[in-house]
């Protein structure tokens, strides 16, 4: 039966990986090719890793292990996933770091895959798709299991969500360098790589679902309230922005079925709510679970969190136009953007102030936890950003600062400091958990990353905002002759040491996570650091006293 | 009229104050009475048990 | 699995309101679902039906065969991550890149490249502000005519063949989605292609199925098409099509309300 099995797979796989070669040998354009490459790879990968698989007596430590018991949650995904969180985090702050300093120093563009057009899509996707992207599978697995007391509905199938991710990001990434790209943001895959995508979200949104499905606790929490949000609205999304149609099955090329304005409010309305829903829905998802766990405590409000959830899901959409003040775009459709992006800002703060307050009561761990105090970071940077953008969706502000590198700033404060902070104070909270240690490594270079991290967005959005505003500013400034003052190779010389400062403040970010794999890596091989308590606070019996009250009897007469 | 017209008139008026008024249900659902036991219970789930490595 | 919804619900009096969305998953995905779809259906789906976002302008056209492959070749390379290609109508702007932007512009842009970042200049009516050796040298070595550029060098654009793996296939995906080429279009696109970067083709031939059309060895090397030829072509043309100070545009702008 078993031998029978290992048999099917390996035919499976060599079916797909001869599918694959042939397509390398008819396809239309190199591209296509290449990728045809990696998927006839991985295929014969998949073969020989199933042909190993087929000793039956080899139940070792498998990468398709499936749950020890019946009694043991599945942990497996979870773990697999802080590892290509870990992983990729790294592999887009670099991609970040190189792209900003090809900003400062254009000779570092190497022409043609290393060029800055092709990278940049590298790196927006690394850090959001696969560091925010693995971040988001690992814990809402972690967190429905938990909230739900039962283990993962459909093993394989959640297997199969994890490892066919990993593939989507290849595929993705190594296009951009190809130049496979459809030129719509955050959305650049091709068709074929939007099919496979869309075929991993359909499984993670039954696993997910089934898993809900099974629970043991009547309620379902609030978090995973967040996370289904996140995997239907994002399904919506992908599919309704990327409908196209390829120029040839054997081809990489597709046009979308949107043209012109109908395709850029499209586009946008999907870029906006990635931004909400993934970057947002699904990291308030995170903070509604471990915000509470780190502190140990519920959440200040579960009310709140249920208005926080309504009206953060039915606002977001609306927020798209605020990306095409005064294009071409129907005014109307602006306004409304404009509106319901200020409007935006309730559910926003509501949300942080249910995560800040939640540590009511505890605030003194934010001076003796690291974990606590990234995420306390985390939730205001959330803050600041989602006041910045309202700020910048009022269409007076936004006719200085659209096309500038203020929104780049302001993305940054928000991706960096929320997403990045909230991730890693996950990652912190899950490792020691699912490697069963006793705590992280060492507490002290948390401390570290997190005030290398700070430092880091300081830098990055001071600098970016300057430019910015010194951009737009140049751009519009007149001379007492009526004429424009200056010519637009001056706006770009004026930004080469705000470029600088940014990347100094992408290296100091990167050094951190530098550190936190570090940290990671030594606490998977089981060290603990031999260092100082990290709230060594030295017991005065002077000043532990109650306070003279009583004294005054003592006053010497006169 | 046309349809959009009419379609937009609508969706300026009274479904304007439908979606307000449901916006506003859905906000003060969780502070009827009953409500308040569940939603601690929910609030608190999350610490019930062993559920960390396992 | 089916058995532990039924014990669940089976042990619960039939919960009411929000409630029974908290433990209701199916309701909870598809009240979510209802909720964000509100928001695109009402501000996307009128862009369909609304006269000044459909409406046609004088002048427009489907790019040739040889500028939608230079365009292909600006959408892989990025350049849409530093150029825009919408004008906003600010007296700067127009001063500095012409007049703004109609939506009747990009109405056959599949997909559209107006941009969100604006690291170099805008690029909507690029065409004809430079000549085809500026566009080439700039290019190959972007420092060498505007000394504070940061852009990256595309030297290879010249010493790489333009390949299209099949023109008439591609303007046959483009009038799927929506772009109206013709039978006569799409039959000559192969040899339209060729035809446009012809130091000496005939313009006249192209011009009777694409106005305006620019018929000239765009990259300074007659002897080749290459990849140079496609972009430049597509530099060229942008914003040359629709005569934005003719009486008749004049009349469908003042007719372009909320602008």
């Amino acid at each position: 039966m078993q031998a029978e099995a290992a048999l099917g797979r390996i035919g499976l796989w060599f079916a797909l990986m001869f599918l694959a070669i042939v397509a390398i040998v008819a396809a239309k354009d190199s591209g296509f090719a290449a990728h045809a490459t990696i998927v006839a790879a991985v295929a014969f990968l998949l073969v020989l890793v199933s042909a190993a698989r087929f000793d039956p007596l080899s139940s070792g430590r498998s990468f398709f292990r499936m749950p020890d018991g019946p009694d043991k949650y599945d942990d497996d995904p979870v773990r697999w996933g802080v590892l290509a969180t870990t992983f990729w985090g790294m592999a887009g702050f670099l991609a970040g770091l190189f792209i900003a300093l090809q900003m400062a120093f254009p000779q570092l563009n190497i022409e043609p895959w290393f060029n800055f057009g092709r990278l940049r899509p590298l790196h927006t996707s690394a850090v959001i798709f696969a560091f925010g992207g693995n971040a988001l599978i690992a814990t809402s697995f972690y967190i429905v299991q938990r909230t739900c007391r039962t283990q993962l509905a459909f093993p394989s199938l959640a297997r199969f969500v994890f490892w066919g991710y990993q593939m989507f990001i290849l595929l993705a990434a190594t296009g951009y360098l190809l130049g496979i790209t459809q030129s719509k943001e955050y959305a650049e895959p091709e068709w074929y790589v939007d099919l496979w995508l869309t075929i991993v979200w359909v499984a993670y949104f039954i696993v997910f679902m089934g898993t809900i499905v099974k629970r043991k606790e009547p309620h379902i929490y609030v978090a995973n309230w967040f996370f289904l949000a996140f995997i239907v609205t994002v399904a919506m999304l992908h599919i309704v922005n990327n409908l196209a149609v390829p120029v040839s099955l054997l081809g990489a090329k597709s046009y979308g079925v949107w043209s012109g304005v109908q395709d850029a409010l499209t586009q946008w309305w999907y870029g906006h709510n990635a931004v909400g829903f993934f970057l947002t829905a699904g990291f308030l998802a995170m903070m509604y679970y471990f915000v509470p766990k780190q502190a140990e405590r519920p959440v200040y409000s579960y009310r709140l969190s249920i208005i926080h959830f309504w009206s953060l899901i039915f606002l977001y959409i609306w927020a798209g136009p605020h990306h095409l003040h005064y294009t071409a775009l129907p005014d109307w459709a602006q306004t409304l953007g404009m509106v319901f992006s200020i409007i935006l800002w309730m559910p926003s703060w509501g949300g942080m102030i249910n995560g800040l307050m939640t540590l009511n009561g505890a605030w003194d761990k934010i001076r003796t936890d690291p974990i606590i105090r990234m995420m306390v970071m985390a939730l205001a940077f959330y803050g600041m950003s989602t006041f910045e953008g309202p700020m910048l969706s009022i269409k007076a502000v936004n006719s200085l600062s659209h096309y500038t590198d203020w929104t780049i700033g302001h993305v940054h404060s928000g991706a960096l400091g929320w997403n990045g902070m909230i991730t890693f104070a996950a990652l912190y909270f899950l490792v020691p958990r699912l490697w069963k240690r006793e705590r992280m490594y060492s507490l002290r270079m948390i401390n570290w990353h997190f005030w290398l991290a700070t430092l880091g967005i300081v830098f990055y959005a001071a600098s970016m905002w300057v430019a910015g505003v010194t951009q737009g500013l140049m751009w519009r400034e007149y001379g007492p002759d009526g004429y424009l003052i200056w010519s637009f190779a001056d706006t770009m010389d004026a930004m080469f040491p705000m470029y600088v400062a940014r990347a100094f403040g992408g290296l100091l970010y990167l050094s951190g996570a530098i550190i936190m794999t570090y940290n990671i890596a030594m606490t998977l091989a089981g060290r603990l650091r031999d260092e100082a308590p990290m709230t060594e606070t030295p017991h005065d019996a002077q000043a532990d006293r109650p306070l003279p009250a009583a004294v005054p009897a003592a006053v010497p007469a006169e | 009229m046309s349809v959009y017209e009419t379609l937009r008139h609508f969706a300026d008026s009274w479904f304007l104050l439908v979606m307000f008024l449901l916006f506003l249900t859905f906000c003060l659902w969780p502070f009827r009475p009953g409500a308040k036991d569940h939603n601690q219970a929910a609030a608190n789930s999350i610490f019930e048990g062993q559920d960390d490595g396992e | 699995m089916t058995e532990h919804v039924d014990t669940t619900n089976a042990a619960e009096d039939k919960p009411k309101g929000h409630k029974r969305l908290e433990r209701n998953v199916t309701l909870l995905a598809v009240a979510t679902l209802v909720t964000v779809a509100i928001g695109g259906i009402v501000e996307i789906a009128p862009l369909f039906w609304i006269d000044n976002t459909i409406e046609k302008v004088d002048g427009m056209r489907p790019y040739t065969p040889l500028e939608q492959a230079g365009r292909d070749i600006y959408i892989r390379e990025g350049c849409y991550s530093c150029h825009s290609q919408m004008i906003r109508p600010f007296r700067d702007e127009v001063e500095r890149y012409g007049h703004y932007s109609l939506a009747a512009e990009s109405m056959y842009d599949h997909p559209f490249q107006w941009g969100s970042k604006r690291t170099g200049p805008d690029l909507a009516r690029v065409g004809g502000r430079y000549s085809d050796a500026w566009h080439v040298q700039h290019l190959k070595d972007p420092q060498s005519v505007v000394p504070q550029s940061i852009m990256p060098s595309y030297r290879f654009l010249a010493e790489t063949d333009l390949k299209v793996p099949d023109p008439a296939e591609t303007m046959r995906t483009l009038r799927t989605v929506g772009v109206p080429y013709s039978d006569t279009q799409v039959k000559q696109a192969e040899s339209d292609l060729a035809l446009q970067a012809e130091a000496f083709g005939n313009a006249k031939d192209l011009q009777s199925r694409y106005p305006k059309a620019q018929v000239r060895d765009f990259d300074g090397d007659p002897g080749r098409l290459t990849e140079m030829d496609a972009l430049v072509a597509y530099l060229q043309m942008l914003g040359t099509l629709v005569d934005v100070n003719s009486a008749a545009a004049q009349e469908e702008l003042a007719e372009e309300k909320g602008r």
